[in-house]
């Protein structure tokens, strides 16, 4: 670790962080409550946090309720991730003009704006190394998604408590935020009017901005506490995805009832590829003017599971829906593995709590690999 | 002299290939050595089949024709194919036309010949069978593929 | 992602709906490929197509590329006429092993369209004939009508140590060729497994049972190529249609070892 500072943060100092990015230039993306949801967006300072609210989820369920502790960071995960700050849903690529026969591109308007993200999970810090991973560091570099990533201010919060359809502990994402690619990383203890933040900065960016806020030095115990609290909430984690083994039992499974069973229950909405902070697929739209003299290119959020996904002249690959939950979730579990080294899954468990039916990766994964594939029927 | 060098065609005929002499001889009595000219059918589709052919040079064209339709040619034989399989079902009829589409030589065995020997020998007929059998299911096979259309846009 | 403007110099029918286009840059691009790689063909206004390269990889001032018309897109392509412009994007993807195969004997096997992303490894090798040994061009088409560049089938057939296999599928009877699916011209050929490299292009099917055929013939499953195909939206791996299993055809192939494909090509819906 190249420079790790860790300090005591008194409770009300997060909104003399926010107000020290917002000084130094930053656009500031946070949790906000907007529309029954905690939601990232620009805020103008901690008044817009989601002080005093949490999430209550299960699979097919998500709604907010008051906590009376005042905690500003006291919910896990609303459905939106930092994919929609990084990875827009719609990407202008660029606009053409013709003129006398020919074009000219007008380049892409990339996004130039420096900006920081507070409230960073774990998971999410997970997410974001496996888009960078796809979008940055194959043969080829997504040069939006680039200007996007570049300078981005992150302060990450561990997360303290775990909602049931949270899973990062088994897959080793969190729930304590790891010191790489963050700035600076929060950990929230409330215990009656005992509230303050263990804040770690992570390099020289984050240590400067840290010696701004009137920091107090941090005991051995304030460590011990503020790690037992995230250590609780990894604890109290009840869904997991055993990795062991996992990838090949998948591959040996690709015929398997259980893909048949989830298939009775997936409505195909690709509400789990919209939620999922990992995944990247995008089609591509043109648009021209009536003369025929601009067009513009558009990048959109596609999803797997639409039947249009895998057409090629003649017809779609993956006509049926089964065909379709499984390419989702082996990529996910498996292929990601084999492409990237590590697993397309963070544990976020957002794909549980948005699927309209209520649909757990988990549970399919367990099943599939549990019972094997010896055509019995496992549903 | 003919007898001996139609023996040694049938004989090194892939279609015949490992085959014990003792069966050659008996073949033998059933063939003789034929020509056809480019253009000539050799039958017509509905006719008595009677005969198959070894081919040795040239090239047969496998034809159908539809009502309201041109003639399609649906398989070609060439340079060790054999050709015709009708002679040994019955009803004994040709369900398609063949042409010569190129010369072509031939060695023709005659199927009420050889039914006969077949009858009379049922090991030989247990090593025709086999050997139609097996030009049955690669023509099964490559008709299953063509009915697949492959190359169409759909 | 930003599609360079080229210009089409040629236009030429190839089959009732099969053309070939020959682009020139207009900006200071430059031509240069591997056999077997593509590019991302744009349409002003109208959408982005992945078509592999179809001329010689030798020919620096352009691209050539054989487009067939199977929908909305592939039919603005082809409806491009000598003048007019159109955004290209690549080279893209792992192309044939010509380099592989050197001092080895070639076997090219094509269904249908599948000659075209072939036709550069023809030209390549007839380019560096000592480097190679025998070449065999076997070609299946529905129907004689569909049959791709049939002059230039012609002159390779008349090359020394070269050996061209066609057949149709269907033929009307002033069709002189043969009729019978693509393996059926196996039989036929002149070549020695175990020194030769065999590069199949053509519909999944066709290529599968060419695979199944050829290695039970005595090849190996790793001197055989594939060139699948998947639908494109980049052409480099960042949008996830293409993915085949653990592969994204665009960046990791289009052209794969069977060896390393085999058992994904019998996954039905993968």
């Amino acid at each position: 670790m190249p420079e790790r500072k860790r300090t005591r943060l008194a409770a009300e100092r997060v909104a003399d962080l926010i107000q020290t990015l917002a000084g130094r230039g930053y656009t500031v993306i946070g949790p906000t409550v907007r529309d029954g949801a905690v939601v990232y967006e620009e805020i103008a300072d901690a008044q817009d946090l989601p002080r005093g609210w949490t999430d209550r989820q299960e699979p097919g369920r998500y709604r907010l309720e008051p906590r009376a502790d005042g905690a500003w960071f006291g919910y896990n995960l609303g459905p939106q991730s930092w994919k929609r700050h990084l990875f827009p849903p719609q990407t202008k690529l660029f606009t053409a003009e013709r003129a006398d026969g020919l074009f000219r591109i007008l380049g892409p308007e990339a996004e130039r704006r420096p900006r920081a993200f507070i409230g960073v999970r774990a998971c999410e810090l997970a997410a974001i190394a496996a888009q960078d991973q796809v979008l940055l560091e194959g043969p080829f570099r997504d040069g939006l998604y680039a200007a996007r990533r570049e300078g981005v201010f992150i302060v990450a919060v561990s997360c303290t408590l775990a909602a049931p359809t949270c899973f990062c502990a088994s897959l080793g994402t969190g729930p304590q935020a790891p010191g790489e690619l963050c700035d600076i990383v929060l950990t929230e203890v409330v215990n009656g009017a005992d509230h303050w933040f263990l804040a770690e900065a992570e390099g020289a960016r984050g240590a400067e901005v840290l010696d701004r806020l009137a920091a107090e030095p941090c005991t051995e115990d304030d460590s011990r506490r503020a790690g037992a609290a995230v250590y609780a909430a990894a604890q109290s984690q009840t869904r997991r995805v055993d990795c062991d083994g996992l990838r090949e039992a998948l591959e040996d499974n690709f015929e398997h009832d259980r893909w048949d069973a989830v298939a009775r229950r997936c409505l195909a909405c690709g509400n789990c590829t919209m939620v999922c902070p990992t995944c990247f697929c995008t089609t591509m739209e043109d648009f021209s003017d009536v003369e025929g003299s601009r067009a513009e290119r558009w990048r959109r959020w596609d999803s797997c599971f639409t039947a249009t996904f895998s057409y090629i002249h003649g017809g779609s690959v993956r006509t049926s829906v089964k065909a379709r939950y499984r390419q989702w979730l082996m990529h996910k579990l498996a292929t990601w593995i084999d492409q990237f080294g590590t697993p397309g899954c963070v544990g976020c468990g957002r794909c549980i709590t948005w699927c309209p039916v209520g649909i757990d990766l988990t549970e399919e994964a367990r099943a599939i690999c549990r019972d094997g594939n010896d055509g019995n029927t496992v549903a | 002299m003919e007898i001996q060098s139609l023996e040694k065609v049938i004989a090194e005929h892939e279609f015949f290939s490992d085959l014990e002499s003792y069966y050659t001889a008996l073949l033998v009595s059933c063939a003789s050595n034929v020509r056809f000219e480019a253009g000539k059918y050799l039958w017509r589709e509905g006719e008595e089949a009677n005969a198959f052919y070894l081919i040795r040079e040239g090239r047969i064209a496998v034809e159908i024709n539809p009502p309201q339709r041109k003639p399609i040619i649906v398989d070609t034989v060439g340079e060790g194919d054999v050709l015709g399989w009708s002679w040994l079902l019955p009803p004994y009829v040709w369900k398609f036309s063949a042409r010569a589409v190129d010369g072509t030589r031939a060695v023709a065995l005659d199927g009420k010949c050889l039914r006969n020997k077949c009858e009379q020998n049922h090991d030989l007929g247990y090593e025709m069978l086999k050997r139609f059998s097996q030009i049955m299911n690669r023509r099964l096979d490559a008709t299953r593929i063509q009915l697949l259309d492959l190359y169409a846009t759909r | 992602m930003m599609p360079g403007p080229w210009q089409v110099r040629r236009v030429s029918k190839e089959t009732p709906d099969t053309f070939t286009l020959v682009l020139e840059p207009l900006n200071g691009g430059r031509g240069g490929f591997r056999p077997g790689q593509f590019s991302m063909l744009w349409v002003f206004g109208v959408g982005e197509l992945p078509i592999s390269i179809s001329g010689d990889p030798a020919e620096e001032k352009s691209l050539t590329y054989t487009v067939r018309s199977v929908g909305p897109a592939t039919q603005a392509l082809i409806s491009r006429s000598v003048g007019q412009e159109l955004g290209v994007r690549g080279p893209f993807g792992a192309g044939w092993p010509v380099d592989q195969a050197r001092g080895r004997d070639v076997l090219v096997v094509a269904g249908g369209i599948g000659l075209a992303p072939l036709r550069p490894v023809i030209y390549h090798v007839l380019d560096h004939r000592k480097d190679y040994g025998r070449l065999v061009i076997a070609y299946g088409a529905r129907s004689p009508r569909d049959l791709l560049y049939r002059k230039e089938l012609a002159q390779w057939a008349r090359q020394k140590d070269v050996q061209v296999l066609t057949t149709v599928d269907y033929g009307g009877v002033s069709w002189r060729g043969r009729v019978g699916v693509v393996t059926s011209l196996f039989r036929f050929m002149r070549l020695q497994p175990a020194r030769t490299t065999a590069m199949v292009c053509g519909p999944e099917i066709m290529m599968r049972l060419v695979a199944r055929e050829l290695t039970t013939r005595g090849l190996a499953a790793g001197d055989l190529y594939l060139s699948m195909e998947r639908n494109m939206k980049c052409g480099v791996g960042f949008c996830g249609h293409c993915q085949w299993g653990p592969h994204f055809i665009c960046k990791d192939g289009p052209v794969f070892p069977y060896s390393r494909i085999a058992p994904l090509l019998d996954r039905y819906e993968l």
